[in-house]
């Protein structure tokens, strides 16, 4: 099976351990992982602020970059809805019949959890990650890829973990990315009580499968110098005995590993 | 901006802001909407088949919407066969003449209402006002709202934002003035206790049904099969409102037709389950023109169009009109639950109203272009619709013809610059790299090593309560480039 990694703009610029952690877990399962080059953006941002002119050309060099793959996997599971859902439609939107051809012909996308679960058939991926760990469910992890169940079978299999349940878990972060700086006010309101909540488990760890909501909350949770950090799935999954999970991204020390 | 109205609101942004400050407000909320949420959740639980009415709800909504022109004359004539008159009206101005109208040739200068969204959108009651027409509400909630001289927050529950002393102190002021017939010294000892609020009402409002000459109502469905109103409550206002008076007018939107009595099975379920949390509804009153010696001797329906064929036309857009006016979409939102529904600017606040209002009204005014954007997108409005409305999906169109607007504007907006650079660059991985280089460069220069804590202008909304991260000394791609040769 031929699999690309579509590891995102976003993760590419500003989370690039987690694409490295990406392709750390997939080779020691045994699955070699291909990242074409040539790959830049789904076309999300602009598609969800109202620019979806913008995203023709993006849409079309994912369709050219991706061709001829098996299947392609993200850790972002709202960069794999907006590719599921969404491409087609801007193909349609912009009257291009070439382009919505081309995105039929698209590879399945999976978001990390997804592809390990339900493709490749694992929940015990042999991770060691002796923390205090609390999970938040993506919004559109949960509700538009419905991935319930995966991100959570993956993390109770995970060794020394002390996995603890995160209370209005479904609730909305506040994120929703330009929401958080256009309605920025009640943006923030949202991610206080998601704050709340994480410090209520006395975790050390907040764990999900998208890097911008945890940029959100994990931003909050610096500021506050709250002492807890966040990481995104494939860095948990990726930790062994030999090889933990990277220098902590907390309050002070919250950039790069 | 005017008490009563809408008129002259501030963009969603704006007006969240200064609700998000008030601290009674958002603990009202709260309490209120989480308490409607789990008794949603255990009723439509309770339902192994609930998936399945939904979607009967939605084709059946679907259909209807794509045959509206044969359901409307088909209503139209059963209604007039059954001794009723059915009226047309293009929009609110047109629609609120044709009741003043109405009841002026009625001799009357009392109205009493049920709750009706028609009416409120249309501003009905200050219309009515104008043309020497007192109309007294008399939904528990509604009554609260117009005593208080205040705006409805909330579909289902108009008077959401307000906590029970709250509506002692209004039930107070306005009931014990004399001013709307009452005597001052039973409101004097009011308690804040439920019931007792509910009483006071009671006695407030009894001798106006007694007295009243005209009712007025809206529909939660139109039966085209047999010409019928029905009006679902929970208070058995709305049935003496349709019942006792001479004259009975109902204002309704034309989308609330279903073709037969058989569809009420379906939403008398979905309905009342994902408005209030019950089984059934408490009262349902089904109107069927006159009859001799029983209720009404006048029966009229006015059907408003208000902007629901434009909105019919947009082929993403018209899954708005299925909505039941439930509710449900607003109790789970987690920017209505911490801003409430005066911050929307409108009669239909929530998610709902975020893609209701914009299609009915048009983008022309700062709110209007600002509710699509009132929302994380998190989904949790679609998964609740009784008639599977995807809300999440009409917003980004309407966000996208929100845009569209803008790029007619002459001088471009910083904003759409943004994004036009946010393109170029992204368009090739080429031009990505490099801004990752240049990115990483600056913040070696800056000497940028722990999270940016403030930056200027419309970025400052991010930065001023969450630290940024800094751009990655290496880019993925670079990595991978130098690993993987």
């Amino acid at each position: 099976m031929r699999t690309a990694l579509f590891v995102t703009c976003f993760n590419d610029t500003l989370f690039p351990n987690t694409g490295r952690a990406m392709v750390r877990l997939l080779e020691r399962l045994g699955c070699t992982v291909d990242f074409p080059l040539g790959q830049t953006c789904c076309g999300q941002m602009h598609f969800n602020t109202g620019y979806q002119r913008e995203c023709v050309p993006l849409v079309r060099r994912f369709t050219e970059v991706f061709d001829g793959y098996d299947a392609v996997v993200t850790p972002s599971g709202s960069c794999a809805a907006m590719v599921r859902e969404y491409h087609g439609r801007v193909a349609e939107v912009a009257g291009d019949s070439r382009l919505a051809a081309a995105v039929r012909r698209t590879p399945p996308v999976y978001e990390l959890s997804e592809f390990l679960v339900d493709v490749l058939g694992v929940v015990d991926v042999g991770a060691y990650f002796p923390h205090r760990v609390t999970y938040h469910p993506t919004c559109h992890t949960l509700r538009m890829l419905k991935a319930v169940r995966q991100p959570l079978a993956l993390l109770r299999a995970v060794r020394g973990i002390d996995l603890v349940e995160l209370p209005s878990a479904t609730e909305c972060c506040g994120f929703g990315g330009t929401f958080a700086l256009k309605n920025a006010d009640t943006s923030v309101a949202m991610c206080a009580d998601k704050v709340r909540h994480v410090l209520g488990t006395g975790a050390e760890v907040l764990c999900a499968t998208d890097n911008s909501c945890l940029m959100h909350i994990g931003g909050a949770l610096s500021r506050l110098r709250t002492g807890v950090r966040t990481l995104h799935l494939a860095e948990i999954l990726a930790s062994t005995e030999d090889e933990p999970a990277s220098a902590p991204r907390t309050a002070e020390g919250a950039t790069h590993r | 901006m005017n008490g009563t109205t809408f008129l002259g609101m501030p963009a969603f942004p704006r007006a969240a802001r200064d609700a998000l400050g008030d601290a009674q407000l958002r603990r009202n909320l709260a309490e209120a909407t989480r308490t409607i949420r789990d008794k949603r959740a255990e009723a439509v639980g309770e339902l192994p088949d609930w998936e399945e009415l939904r979607e009967a709800g939605r084709v059946l909504k679907e259909h209807t919407l794509r045959h509206l022109d044969r359901y409307l004359l088909q209503f139209e004539e059963r209604v007039t066969a059954a001794g009723g008159t059915v009226h047309w009206a293009r929009d609110a101005a047109e629609a609120n003449r044709i009741v003043a109208d109405l009841v002026r040739r009625t001799g009357r200068s009392e109205v009493v209402k049920v709750k009706s969204m028609a009416t409120q959108e249309t501003g009905l009651n200050t219309a009515l006002e104008q043309a020497g027409v007192r109309a007294y509400e008399t939904d528990l909630a509604e009554l609260i709202v117009q005593l208080g001289q205040d705006r409805p927050s909330h579909i289902l529950v108009p008077a959401i934002h307000r906590n029970r002393a709250e509506i002692r102190e209004i039930f107070r002021r306005e009931m014990g003035t004399g001013a709307v017939g009452d005597d001052p010294a039973d409101t004097d000892a009011l308690g804040d206790d439920p019931h007792e609020l509910a009483e006071a009402a009671r006695r407030h409002l009894r001798e106006k049904f007694l007295r009243a000459e005209v009712g007025i109502c809206g529909a939660n469905f139109l039966v085209a099969e047999t010409g019928t109103v029905v009006v679902a409550e929970s208070e058995g206002n709305g049935r003496m409102c349709v019942s006792l008076p001479e004259t009975l007018i109902c204002l309704a939107g034309i989308e609330k037709v279903v073709p037969r009595w058989q569809d009420l099975e379906v939403f008398l379920q979905l309905l009342p389950r994902s408005a209030t949390g019950e089984r059934m509804n408490p009262y349902t009153s089904t109107w069927t023109g006159t009859a001799d010696r029983d209720g009404p001797r006048e029966f009229h329906v006015v059907l408003l169009d208000g902007g629901r064929t434009a909105t019919l036309a947009d082929p993403i857009g018209r899954q708005a009109l299925n909505c039941i006016r439930c509710s449900a979409c607003l109790n789970v939102c987690p920017v209505y639950e911490r801003v409430g529904g005066h911050a929307y600017g409108s009669v239909y606040p929530g998610p709902i109203g975020a893609i209701l209002g914009p299609q009915l009204r048009g983008t022309a005014s700062a709110v209007d272009r600002s509710l699509p954007y009132a929302s994380t997108l998190c989904g949790a409005c679609y998964e609740v619709c009784p008639v599977k409305i995807n809300i999440p999906e009409v917003l980004v169109h309407l966000r996208a013809r929100v845009v569209d607007d803008s790029r007619r504007r002459p001088l471009p907006r910083l904003e759409g610059l943004a994004m036009a650079v946010a393109r170029w660059a992204l368009s090739s991985p080429r031009r990505l790299a490099g801004a990752q280089r240049m990115a990483a460069a600056a913040a070696r220069l800056l000497r940028r090593d722990r999270p940016i804590r403030r930056l200027p202008g419309p970025l400052a909304g991010w930065t001023d309560a969450r630290d940024l991260p800094v751009p990655a000394p290496e880019s993925f791609r670079t990595w991978w480039r130098r690993t993987h040769p």
